[in-house]
Protein backbone atom coordinates (compact mmCIF):
# COMPACT_ATOMS: atom_id res chain seq x y z
CA UNK A 1 0.00 0.00 0.00
CA UNK A 2 1.30 3.45 -0.84
CA UNK A 3 2.60 5.59 1.98
CA UNK A 4 0.53 8.75 2.31
CA UNK A 5 1.02 9.16 6.02
CA UNK A 6 1.68 12.88 5.81
CA UNK A 7 -1.82 13.93 6.98
CA UNK A 8 -1.74 11.66 10.01
CA UNK A 9 1.03 13.79 11.47
CA UNK A 10 4.62 13.29 12.49
CA UNK A 11 3.74 12.06 15.99
CA UNK A 12 2.16 8.85 14.79
CA UNK A 13 3.72 7.77 11.51
CA UNK A 14 0.78 5.56 10.61
CA UNK A 15 -0.10 4.21 7.20
CA UNK A 16 -3.61 3.21 6.21
CA UNK A 17 -3.90 -0.52 5.65
CA UNK A 18 -7.64 -0.42 4.98
CA UNK A 19 -9.69 2.36 3.40
CA UNK A 20 -13.39 3.24 3.44
CA UNK A 21 -14.53 0.85 0.65
CA UNK A 22 -12.60 -2.05 2.25
CA UNK A 23 -14.38 -1.45 5.55
CA UNK A 24 -17.77 -1.26 3.87
CA UNK A 25 -17.16 -4.55 2.02
CA UNK A 26 -16.00 -6.28 5.20
CA UNK A 27 -19.10 -5.18 7.10
CA UNK A 28 -21.34 -6.40 4.28
CA UNK A 29 -19.59 -9.76 4.34
CA UNK A 30 -19.89 -10.04 8.13
CA UNK A 31 -23.60 -9.18 7.93
CA UNK A 32 -24.14 -12.03 5.43
CA UNK A 33 -22.17 -14.42 7.62
CA UNK A 34 -24.33 -13.48 10.61
CA UNK A 35 -27.54 -14.14 8.70
CA UNK A 36 -26.18 -17.45 7.46
CA UNK A 37 -24.90 -18.69 10.78
CA UNK A 38 -27.74 -17.36 12.94
CA UNK A 39 -30.29 -18.76 10.46
CA UNK A 40 -32.00 -15.51 9.63
CA UNK A 41 -30.73 -13.49 12.60
CA UNK A 42 -34.22 -13.07 14.06
CA UNK A 43 -33.14 -13.16 17.72
CA UNK A 44 -29.82 -11.32 17.34
CA UNK A 45 -29.10 -8.23 19.44
CA UNK A 46 -26.08 -6.13 18.50
CA UNK A 47 -24.15 -4.49 21.31
CA UNK A 48 -21.29 -2.20 20.36
CA UNK A 49 -18.43 -1.50 22.76
CA UNK A 50 -17.79 2.28 23.00
CA UNK A 51 -16.58 4.25 21.27
CA UNK A 52 -16.10 2.87 17.78
CA UNK A 53 -17.73 -0.51 18.33
CA UNK A 54 -21.04 1.34 18.74
CA UNK A 55 -20.79 2.91 15.27
CA UNK A 56 -19.79 -0.43 13.75
CA UNK A 57 -22.75 -2.12 15.48
CA UNK A 58 -25.13 0.50 14.02
CA UNK A 59 -23.69 0.01 10.53
CA UNK A 60 -23.98 -3.75 10.85
CA UNK A 61 -27.57 -3.42 12.05
CA UNK A 62 -28.43 -1.33 8.98
CA UNK A 63 -26.88 -3.93 6.70
CA UNK A 64 -28.69 -6.76 8.48
CA UNK A 65 -31.92 -4.86 8.01
CA UNK A 66 -31.23 -4.54 4.27
CA UNK A 67 -30.67 -8.29 4.02
CA UNK A 68 -33.45 -9.61 6.26
CA UNK A 69 -35.99 -6.80 5.97
CA UNK A 70 -36.41 -6.75 9.75
CA UNK A 71 -35.11 -4.22 12.25
CA UNK A 72 -32.30 -5.59 14.36
CA UNK A 73 -32.03 -4.24 17.94
CA UNK A 74 -28.78 -2.40 18.49
CA UNK A 75 -27.29 -0.90 21.65
CA UNK A 76 -24.05 -0.21 23.44
CA UNK A 77 -22.21 -1.82 26.34
CA UNK A 78 -19.70 0.22 28.32
CA UNK A 79 -17.12 -1.96 30.00
CA UNK A 80 -15.15 0.69 31.90
CA UNK A 81 -16.28 -0.35 35.35
CA UNK A 82 -15.48 -4.02 34.61
CA UNK A 83 -11.91 -3.45 33.39
CA UNK A 84 -9.10 -5.32 35.13
CA UNK A 85 -6.71 -2.38 34.79
CA UNK A 86 -8.87 0.28 36.50
CA UNK A 87 -6.42 0.58 39.39
CA UNK A 88 -3.49 1.19 37.04
CA UNK A 89 -4.47 4.77 36.22
CA UNK A 90 -6.76 7.65 37.19
CA UNK A 91 -10.49 6.92 37.23
CA UNK A 92 -11.73 6.74 33.66
CA UNK A 93 -14.66 8.57 32.12
CA UNK A 94 -17.67 6.33 31.60
CA UNK A 95 -19.44 5.80 28.30
CA UNK A 96 -23.08 5.00 27.64
CA UNK A 97 -24.63 1.57 28.14
CA UNK A 98 -27.84 1.32 26.18
CA UNK A 99 -29.60 -2.03 26.23
CA UNK A 100 -32.36 -2.24 23.57
CA UNK A 101 -35.93 -2.44 24.90
CA UNK A 102 -36.16 -6.09 23.76
CA UNK A 103 -33.51 -6.98 26.35
CA UNK A 104 -30.89 -9.70 25.98
CA UNK A 105 -32.63 -12.49 27.88
CA UNK A 106 -32.61 -15.68 25.77
CA UNK A 107 -31.30 -13.89 22.69
CA UNK A 108 -28.08 -14.13 20.73
CA UNK A 109 -25.94 -11.17 21.75
CA UNK A 110 -23.39 -10.14 19.18
CA UNK A 111 -20.66 -7.99 20.70
CA UNK A 112 -19.08 -5.61 18.21
CA UNK A 113 -15.69 -3.92 18.64
CA UNK A 114 -13.15 -2.30 16.37
CA UNK A 115 -9.89 -4.05 17.30
CA UNK A 116 -9.39 -7.41 19.02
CA UNK A 117 -6.04 -7.39 20.81
CA UNK A 118 -5.37 -8.81 24.30
CA UNK A 119 -8.98 -9.99 24.73
CA UNK A 120 -9.28 -8.18 28.06
CA UNK A 121 -11.97 -5.80 26.81
CA UNK A 122 -14.09 -8.76 25.73
CA UNK A 123 -13.52 -10.48 29.09
CA UNK A 124 -14.83 -7.32 30.76
CA UNK A 125 -17.76 -7.20 28.34
CA UNK A 126 -18.74 -10.78 29.21
CA UNK A 127 -18.74 -9.85 32.91
CA UNK A 128 -20.84 -6.76 32.19
CA UNK A 129 -23.34 -8.85 30.20
CA UNK A 130 -23.68 -11.29 33.09
CA UNK A 131 -25.01 -8.46 35.28
CA UNK A 132 -27.60 -7.47 32.70
CA UNK A 133 -29.13 -10.80 31.79
CA UNK A 134 -28.62 -14.30 30.42
CA UNK A 135 -28.33 -14.41 26.64
CA UNK A 136 -28.82 -17.70 24.78
CA UNK A 137 -25.39 -17.21 23.25
CA UNK A 138 -22.76 -14.50 23.00
CA UNK A 139 -20.76 -13.98 19.83
CA UNK A 140 -18.08 -11.52 18.85
CA UNK A 141 -17.57 -9.52 15.68
CA UNK A 142 -14.48 -7.34 15.20
CA UNK A 143 -13.25 -5.24 12.33
CA UNK A 144 -9.59 -6.07 12.89
CA UNK A 145 -7.97 -8.95 14.75
CA UNK A 146 -4.37 -7.96 15.45
CA UNK A 147 -3.39 -11.02 17.49
CA UNK A 148 -1.41 -11.10 20.78
CA UNK A 149 -4.21 -12.58 22.87
CA UNK A 150 -3.67 -12.70 26.63
CA UNK A 151 -6.89 -14.60 27.37
CA UNK A 152 -8.62 -17.60 25.74
CA UNK A 153 -10.95 -15.48 23.60
CA UNK A 154 -11.59 -15.55 19.85
CA UNK A 155 -13.85 -13.71 17.46
CA UNK A 156 -16.70 -15.36 15.54
CA UNK A 157 -16.67 -12.78 12.76
CA UNK A 158 -13.48 -10.99 11.71
CA UNK A 159 -13.22 -8.22 9.14
CA UNK A 160 -9.52 -8.66 8.64
CA UNK A 161 -6.74 -10.56 10.36
CA UNK A 162 -3.88 -8.10 10.66
CA UNK A 163 -0.64 -9.65 11.90
CA UNK A 164 1.19 -7.01 13.96
CA UNK A 165 4.14 -6.68 16.24
CA UNK A 166 3.68 -5.48 19.81
CA UNK A 167 5.56 -2.29 18.97
CA UNK A 168 2.90 -1.37 16.46
CA UNK A 169 -0.40 0.42 17.10
CA UNK A 170 -3.61 -0.22 15.19
CA UNK A 171 -6.04 2.69 14.96
CA UNK A 172 -9.51 2.43 13.47
CA UNK A 173 -11.02 5.66 12.20
CA UNK A 174 -14.72 5.93 11.47
CA UNK A 175 -16.60 8.77 9.80
CA UNK A 176 -18.93 9.24 12.79
CA UNK A 177 -16.02 9.97 15.14
CA UNK A 178 -12.96 10.79 13.05
CA UNK A 179 -14.39 12.19 9.82
CA UNK A 180 -13.19 9.32 7.62
CA UNK A 181 -13.10 5.53 7.43
CA UNK A 182 -9.67 3.91 7.67
CA UNK A 183 -7.57 1.43 9.58
CA UNK A 184 -4.11 2.82 10.35
CA UNK A 185 -1.03 0.87 11.30
CA UNK A 186 1.82 2.77 12.94
CA UNK A 187 4.43 2.60 15.63
CA UNK A 188 3.25 2.74 19.21
CA UNK A 189 3.76 6.07 20.95
CA UNK A 190 5.90 5.38 23.97
CA UNK A 191 5.59 8.72 25.77
CA UNK A 192 2.07 8.90 27.25
CA UNK A 193 1.52 6.70 30.30
CA UNK A 194 -2.21 6.42 29.75
CA UNK A 195 -2.08 4.43 26.52
CA UNK A 196 -4.99 2.11 25.84
CA UNK B 1 -10.14 16.62 40.64
CA UNK B 2 -8.85 17.01 44.15
CA UNK B 3 -8.28 13.92 46.29
CA UNK B 4 -10.87 14.92 48.90
CA UNK B 5 -14.36 16.35 48.50
CA UNK B 6 -14.66 18.84 51.34
CA UNK B 7 -16.42 21.81 49.78
CA UNK B 8 -18.46 22.39 46.65
CA UNK B 9 -16.12 25.33 46.02
CA UNK B 10 -13.25 22.86 45.45
CA UNK B 11 -14.84 21.69 42.21
CA UNK B 12 -14.08 23.31 38.88
CA UNK B 13 -16.77 23.54 36.25
CA UNK B 14 -15.25 20.55 34.42
CA UNK B 15 -15.05 18.50 37.64
CA UNK B 16 -18.70 19.20 38.38
CA UNK B 17 -19.88 18.40 34.85
CA UNK B 18 -17.85 15.16 34.90
CA UNK B 19 -19.53 14.14 38.16
CA UNK B 20 -22.98 14.91 36.75
CA UNK B 21 -22.24 13.01 33.52
CA UNK B 22 -20.91 10.02 35.47
CA UNK B 23 -23.99 10.09 37.71
CA UNK B 24 -26.16 9.93 34.58
CA UNK B 25 -24.53 6.60 33.68
CA UNK B 26 -24.75 5.41 37.30
CA UNK B 27 -28.49 6.18 37.29
CA UNK B 28 -28.95 3.55 34.59
CA UNK B 29 -27.64 0.83 36.90
CA UNK B 30 -30.74 1.39 39.06
CA UNK B 31 -32.92 0.13 36.19
CA UNK B 32 -31.10 -3.19 35.92
CA UNK B 33 -32.12 -6.49 37.49
CA UNK B 34 -28.70 -6.69 39.20
CA UNK B 35 -28.03 -3.26 40.66
CA UNK B 36 -24.37 -3.85 41.28
CA UNK B 37 -21.04 -3.01 39.71
CA UNK B 38 -17.74 -4.70 40.64
CA UNK B 39 -15.80 -1.44 40.45
CA UNK B 40 -14.82 -0.92 44.11
CA UNK B 41 -14.39 -4.58 45.03
CA UNK B 42 -11.91 -4.97 47.84
CA UNK B 43 -12.04 -1.30 48.85
CA UNK B 44 -13.23 -0.42 52.32
CA UNK B 45 -15.26 2.73 52.89
CA UNK B 46 -16.04 3.96 56.39
CA UNK B 47 -19.16 6.03 57.03
CA UNK B 48 -18.27 8.15 60.02
CA UNK B 49 -21.42 9.82 61.29
CA UNK B 50 -21.04 12.08 64.31
CA UNK B 51 -24.43 13.66 63.64
CA UNK B 52 -27.85 12.14 62.97
CA UNK B 53 -28.78 11.43 59.40
CA UNK B 54 -31.15 9.10 57.62
CA UNK B 55 -31.17 10.15 53.99
CA UNK B 56 -27.49 10.88 53.52
CA UNK B 57 -26.20 7.86 55.42
CA UNK B 58 -28.51 5.39 53.68
CA UNK B 59 -27.77 7.03 50.35
CA UNK B 60 -24.00 6.74 50.81
CA UNK B 61 -24.36 3.16 52.02
CA UNK B 62 -26.49 2.21 49.01
CA UNK B 63 -23.99 3.86 46.66
CA UNK B 64 -21.04 2.08 48.29
CA UNK B 65 -22.79 -1.29 48.15
CA UNK B 66 -23.84 -0.87 44.53
CA UNK B 67 -20.17 -0.35 43.70
CA UNK B 68 -19.26 -3.50 45.71
CA UNK B 69 -17.19 -1.66 48.33
CA UNK B 70 -16.93 -3.08 51.85
CA UNK B 71 -18.82 -0.75 54.17
CA UNK B 72 -18.07 0.03 57.81
CA UNK B 73 -20.71 2.11 59.57
CA UNK B 74 -19.43 4.09 62.51
CA UNK B 75 -22.05 6.01 64.48
CA UNK B 76 -20.09 8.09 66.94
CA UNK B 77 -23.16 9.41 68.68
CA UNK B 78 -22.82 10.50 72.29
CA UNK B 79 -19.03 10.55 72.41
CA UNK B 80 -17.94 12.31 75.57
CA UNK B 81 -14.36 12.90 74.48
CA UNK B 82 -13.58 16.42 73.32
CA UNK B 83 -13.95 16.83 69.58
CA UNK B 84 -10.37 17.28 68.46
CA UNK B 85 -9.10 14.31 70.43
CA UNK B 86 -11.89 11.96 69.53
CA UNK B 87 -11.60 12.75 65.84
CA UNK B 88 -7.87 12.13 65.93
CA UNK B 89 -8.26 8.85 67.80
CA UNK B 90 -10.98 7.68 65.47
CA UNK B 91 -8.95 8.65 62.43
CA UNK B 92 -5.92 6.73 63.67
CA UNK B 93 -8.08 3.68 64.36
CA UNK B 94 -9.45 3.81 60.83
CA UNK B 95 -5.99 4.29 59.38
CA UNK B 96 -4.77 1.24 61.32
CA UNK B 97 -7.68 -0.80 59.94
CA UNK B 98 -6.73 0.26 56.45
CA UNK B 99 -9.83 2.02 55.17
CA UNK B 100 -9.64 3.35 51.62
CA UNK B 101 -12.04 6.27 52.05
CA UNK B 102 -13.90 8.06 54.82
CA UNK B 103 -17.34 9.60 54.49
CA UNK B 104 -17.80 11.97 57.39
CA UNK B 105 -20.69 13.93 58.82
CA UNK B 106 -19.90 16.10 61.81
CA UNK B 107 -21.73 18.78 63.78
CA UNK B 108 -18.66 20.99 63.81
CA UNK B 109 -17.92 23.04 60.71
CA UNK B 110 -14.47 22.17 59.41
CA UNK B 111 -14.18 18.68 60.92
CA UNK B 112 -13.83 16.97 57.49
CA UNK B 113 -11.20 19.53 56.47
CA UNK B 114 -9.26 18.82 59.66
CA UNK B 115 -9.49 15.08 59.01
CA UNK B 116 -8.29 15.45 55.44
CA UNK B 117 -5.41 17.83 56.14
CA UNK B 118 -4.15 16.70 59.53
CA UNK B 119 -1.99 13.81 58.31
CA UNK B 120 -3.83 11.44 60.68
CA UNK B 121 -5.19 9.48 57.81
CA UNK B 122 -4.14 8.84 54.25
CA UNK B 123 -7.51 7.96 52.67
CA UNK B 124 -9.66 10.39 50.65
CA UNK B 125 -12.25 12.19 52.78
CA UNK B 126 -15.77 12.91 51.52
CA UNK B 127 -17.75 15.52 53.41
CA UNK B 128 -21.32 14.36 54.08
CA UNK B 129 -22.25 17.59 55.87
CA UNK B 130 -20.32 19.54 58.50
CA UNK B 131 -22.10 21.95 60.84
CA UNK B 132 -23.32 24.99 58.95
CA UNK B 133 -20.40 24.83 56.48
CA UNK B 134 -20.80 22.52 53.46
CA UNK B 135 -22.68 19.52 52.08
CA UNK B 136 -21.16 19.09 48.62
CA UNK B 137 -22.87 15.87 47.53
CA UNK B 138 -26.25 17.47 48.30
CA UNK B 139 -25.41 20.40 46.03
CA UNK B 140 -24.29 17.97 43.32
CA UNK B 141 -27.49 15.96 43.49
CA UNK B 142 -29.53 19.18 43.41
CA UNK B 143 -27.65 20.35 40.32
CA UNK B 144 -28.13 16.88 38.80
CA UNK B 145 -31.89 17.06 39.44
CA UNK B 146 -32.06 20.54 37.89
CA UNK B 147 -30.09 19.51 34.83
CA UNK B 148 -32.24 16.42 34.29
CA UNK B 149 -35.50 18.34 34.66
CA UNK B 150 -34.58 21.62 32.95
CA UNK B 151 -32.40 20.29 30.10
CA UNK B 152 -33.05 16.54 30.02
CA UNK B 153 -31.19 13.36 31.02
CA UNK B 154 -29.61 12.82 27.60
CA UNK B 155 -29.56 16.39 26.31
CA UNK B 156 -27.88 17.47 29.53
CA UNK B 157 -24.69 15.40 29.07
CA UNK B 158 -21.69 17.72 29.03
CA UNK B 159 -23.86 20.75 29.85
CA UNK B 160 -23.75 23.10 32.83
CA UNK B 161 -26.58 25.26 34.16
CA UNK B 162 -25.53 28.51 32.45
CA UNK B 163 -28.16 31.24 32.70
CA UNK B 164 -30.64 29.25 34.83
CA UNK B 165 -32.14 31.22 37.68
CA UNK B 166 -32.26 29.36 40.96
CA UNK B 167 -33.93 30.71 44.10
CA UNK B 168 -33.05 29.34 47.53
CA UNK B 169 -35.62 30.18 50.21
CA UNK B 170 -35.54 29.90 53.98
CA UNK B 171 -33.06 29.37 56.77
CA UNK B 172 -29.91 30.26 54.85
CA UNK B 173 -28.08 31.16 58.07
CA UNK B 174 -27.96 27.58 59.36
CA UNK B 175 -27.92 25.84 56.01
CA UNK B 176 -24.86 24.04 54.69
CA UNK B 177 -27.05 22.99 51.76
CA UNK B 178 -27.50 26.64 50.77
CA UNK B 179 -23.76 27.37 51.04
CA UNK B 180 -22.80 24.37 48.92
CA UNK B 181 -25.49 25.14 46.38
CA UNK B 182 -24.43 28.79 46.01
CA UNK B 183 -20.83 27.69 45.35
CA UNK B 184 -21.66 24.89 42.93
CA UNK B 185 -24.45 26.65 41.04
CA UNK B 186 -22.21 29.68 40.57
CA UNK B 187 -19.46 27.39 39.21
CA UNK B 188 -22.00 25.87 36.82
CA UNK B 189 -23.02 29.30 35.55
CA UNK B 190 -26.43 29.63 37.21
CA UNK B 191 -27.72 32.82 38.81
CA UNK B 192 -28.62 32.26 42.45
CA UNK B 193 -30.95 34.40 44.56
CA UNK B 194 -31.29 33.82 48.29
CA UNK B 195 -34.62 34.73 49.88
CA UNK B 196 -34.92 34.82 53.66
CA UNK B 197 -35.97 37.06 56.53
CA UNK B 198 -33.06 39.44 57.29
CA UNK B 199 -32.39 37.62 60.57
CA UNK B 200 -31.74 34.36 58.75
CA UNK B 201 -29.28 35.82 56.23
CA UNK B 202 -25.67 35.20 57.31
CA UNK B 203 -23.17 37.98 57.95
CA UNK B 204 -20.83 38.40 54.99
CA UNK B 205 -23.37 37.21 52.43
CA UNK B 206 -22.41 40.18 50.23
CA UNK B 207 -19.16 38.35 49.40
CA UNK B 208 -21.06 35.27 48.14
CA UNK B 209 -21.59 34.96 44.38
CA UNK B 210 -25.37 35.47 44.60
CA UNK B 211 -28.19 38.00 45.04
CA UNK B 212 -30.21 38.42 48.23
CA UNK B 213 -33.88 39.36 48.43
CA UNK B 214 -36.38 39.61 51.27
CA UNK B 215 -39.43 39.39 49.04
CA UNK B 216 -40.34 35.92 47.79
CA UNK B 217 -43.25 37.02 45.59
CA UNK B 218 -41.12 39.31 43.42
CA UNK B 219 -38.51 36.59 42.78
CA UNK B 220 -40.82 33.64 42.04
CA UNK B 221 -41.91 34.61 38.49
CA UNK B 222 -38.25 34.79 37.40
CA UNK B 223 -37.15 31.41 38.77
CA UNK B 224 -36.34 28.18 36.95
CA UNK B 225 -36.12 26.29 40.24
CA UNK B 226 -37.12 27.19 43.78
CA UNK B 227 -35.36 25.36 46.58
CA UNK B 228 -37.14 25.43 49.93
CA UNK B 229 -35.04 24.99 53.08
CA UNK B 230 -36.18 23.67 56.42
CA UNK B 231 -36.03 26.03 59.40
CA UNK B 232 -33.37 24.31 61.50
CA UNK B 233 -34.72 24.86 64.95
CA UNK B 234 -32.13 22.50 66.50
CA UNK B 235 -29.38 24.96 65.52
CA UNK B 236 -31.26 28.08 66.67
CA UNK B 237 -30.26 29.78 69.89
CA UNK B 238 -32.43 32.89 69.54
CA UNK B 239 -35.77 34.06 68.19
CA UNK B 240 -35.17 34.76 64.50
CA UNK B 241 -38.81 35.47 63.57
CA UNK B 242 -41.93 36.35 65.59
CA UNK B 243 -44.15 33.31 64.92
CA UNK B 244 -44.18 30.27 62.70
CA UNK B 245 -47.39 31.47 61.09
CA UNK B 246 -45.80 34.74 60.09
CA UNK B 247 -42.75 32.95 58.67
CA UNK B 248 -44.97 30.55 56.81
CA UNK B 249 -47.11 33.35 55.37
CA UNK B 250 -44.15 35.35 54.08
CA UNK B 251 -41.62 32.66 53.16
CA UNK B 252 -43.62 29.45 52.83
CA UNK B 253 -44.50 28.00 49.43
CA UNK B 254 -48.20 27.30 48.93
CA UNK B 255 -50.35 26.54 45.91
CA UNK B 256 -51.01 30.22 45.10
CA UNK B 257 -47.32 31.08 45.12
CA UNK B 258 -46.46 28.00 43.05
CA UNK B 259 -48.99 29.15 40.43
CA UNK B 260 -46.97 32.34 40.03
CA UNK B 261 -43.85 30.41 39.04
CA UNK B 262 -43.12 29.80 35.35
CA UNK B 263 -44.72 26.60 34.01
CA UNK B 264 -41.43 24.71 33.69
CA UNK B 265 -40.06 25.71 37.11
CA UNK B 266 -39.29 23.07 39.74
CA UNK B 267 -39.90 23.03 43.47
CA UNK B 268 -37.00 21.41 45.29
CA UNK B 269 -36.44 20.42 48.89
CA UNK B 270 -33.36 18.73 50.38
CA UNK B 271 -35.49 17.13 53.12
CA UNK B 272 -36.63 16.58 55.74
CA UNK B 273 -39.73 18.63 54.87
CA UNK B 274 -41.87 20.25 57.51
CA UNK B 275 -45.27 20.32 55.84
CA UNK B 276 -47.27 23.41 56.72
CA UNK B 277 -44.14 25.38 57.64
CA UNK B 278 -41.91 26.12 54.62
CA UNK B 279 -44.00 24.08 52.17
CA UNK B 280 -47.67 23.09 52.07
CA UNK B 281 -48.77 19.51 51.49
CA UNK B 282 -50.39 20.63 48.22
CA UNK B 283 -47.01 21.78 46.85
CA UNK B 284 -45.01 18.90 48.36
CA UNK B 285 -47.27 16.32 46.69
CA UNK B 286 -47.50 18.08 43.32
CA UNK B 287 -45.69 16.79 40.26
CA UNK B 288 -43.43 19.83 40.27
CA UNK B 289 -41.86 18.96 43.62
CA UNK B 290 -38.72 16.89 43.12
CA UNK B 291 -38.04 15.93 46.76
CA UNK B 292 -38.36 12.17 46.16
CA UNK B 293 -36.47 12.35 42.86
CA UNK B 294 -33.65 14.15 44.68
CA UNK B 295 -33.27 11.20 47.05
CA UNK B 296 -33.02 8.75 44.14
CA UNK B 297 -30.56 11.02 42.36
CA UNK B 298 -28.50 11.20 45.56
CA UNK B 299 -27.49 7.55 45.21
CA UNK B 300 -26.35 8.10 41.61
CA UNK B 301 -24.36 11.20 42.53
CA UNK B 302 -22.64 9.46 45.45
CA UNK B 303 -21.79 6.48 43.24
CA UNK B 304 -20.25 8.92 40.76
CA UNK B 305 -18.19 10.71 43.43
CA UNK B 306 -16.98 7.42 44.96
CA UNK B 307 -16.09 6.03 41.54
CA UNK B 308 -14.23 9.14 40.41
CA UNK B 309 -12.27 9.42 43.69
CA UNK B 310 -11.62 5.71 44.33
CA UNK B 311 -12.08 3.89 41.00
CA UNK B 312 -8.52 4.42 39.81
CA UNK B 313 -5.19 4.78 41.55
CA UNK B 314 -5.77 8.53 41.68
CA UNK B 315 -8.80 10.81 41.22
CA UNK B 316 -10.21 11.25 37.74
CA UNK B 317 -8.37 13.74 35.57
CA UNK B 318 -10.78 16.27 34.20
CA UNK B 319 -10.75 16.52 30.51
CA UNK B 320 -9.06 19.78 29.56
CA UNK B 321 -11.27 19.84 26.45
CA UNK B 322 -13.57 22.65 27.51
CA UNK B 323 -16.18 23.84 25.12
CA UNK B 324 -15.27 27.10 23.44
CA UNK B 325 -18.07 29.57 23.46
Amino acid sequence: MDANSSEVGAQLPARPVLEGPDIARMLTRIAHEIVERAKGADDVVLLGIPTRGVFLARRLAAKLQDITGRTVPVGSLDITMYRDDLRLGPARTLARTEIPAEGIEGRVVLLVDDVLFSGRTIRAALDALGDIGRPRAVQLAVLVDRGHRELPIRADYVGKNLPTSLREAVKVQLTEEDGRDAVLLGLKQTTPAGER
Amino acid sequence: MKRHLISAADLTRDDAVLILDTAEEMARVADRPIKKLPTLRGRTVCNLFFEDSTRTRISFEAAEKRLSADVINFAAKGSSVSKGESLKDTAQTLEAMGVDAVVIRHGASGAPYRLANSGWIDAPVINAGDGTHQHPTQALLDAFTMRRRLIGPDAGIGQDLAGRRITIVGDVLHSRVARSNVDLLHTLGAEVTLVAPPTLVPVGVETWPCEVSYDLDSVLPKSDAVMMLRVQRERMNAAFFPTEREYSRRYGLDGDRMARMPGHALVMHPGPMVRGMEITAEVADSGRCTAVEQVANGVSIRMAVLYLLLGGNEPAVTNPRTEEK
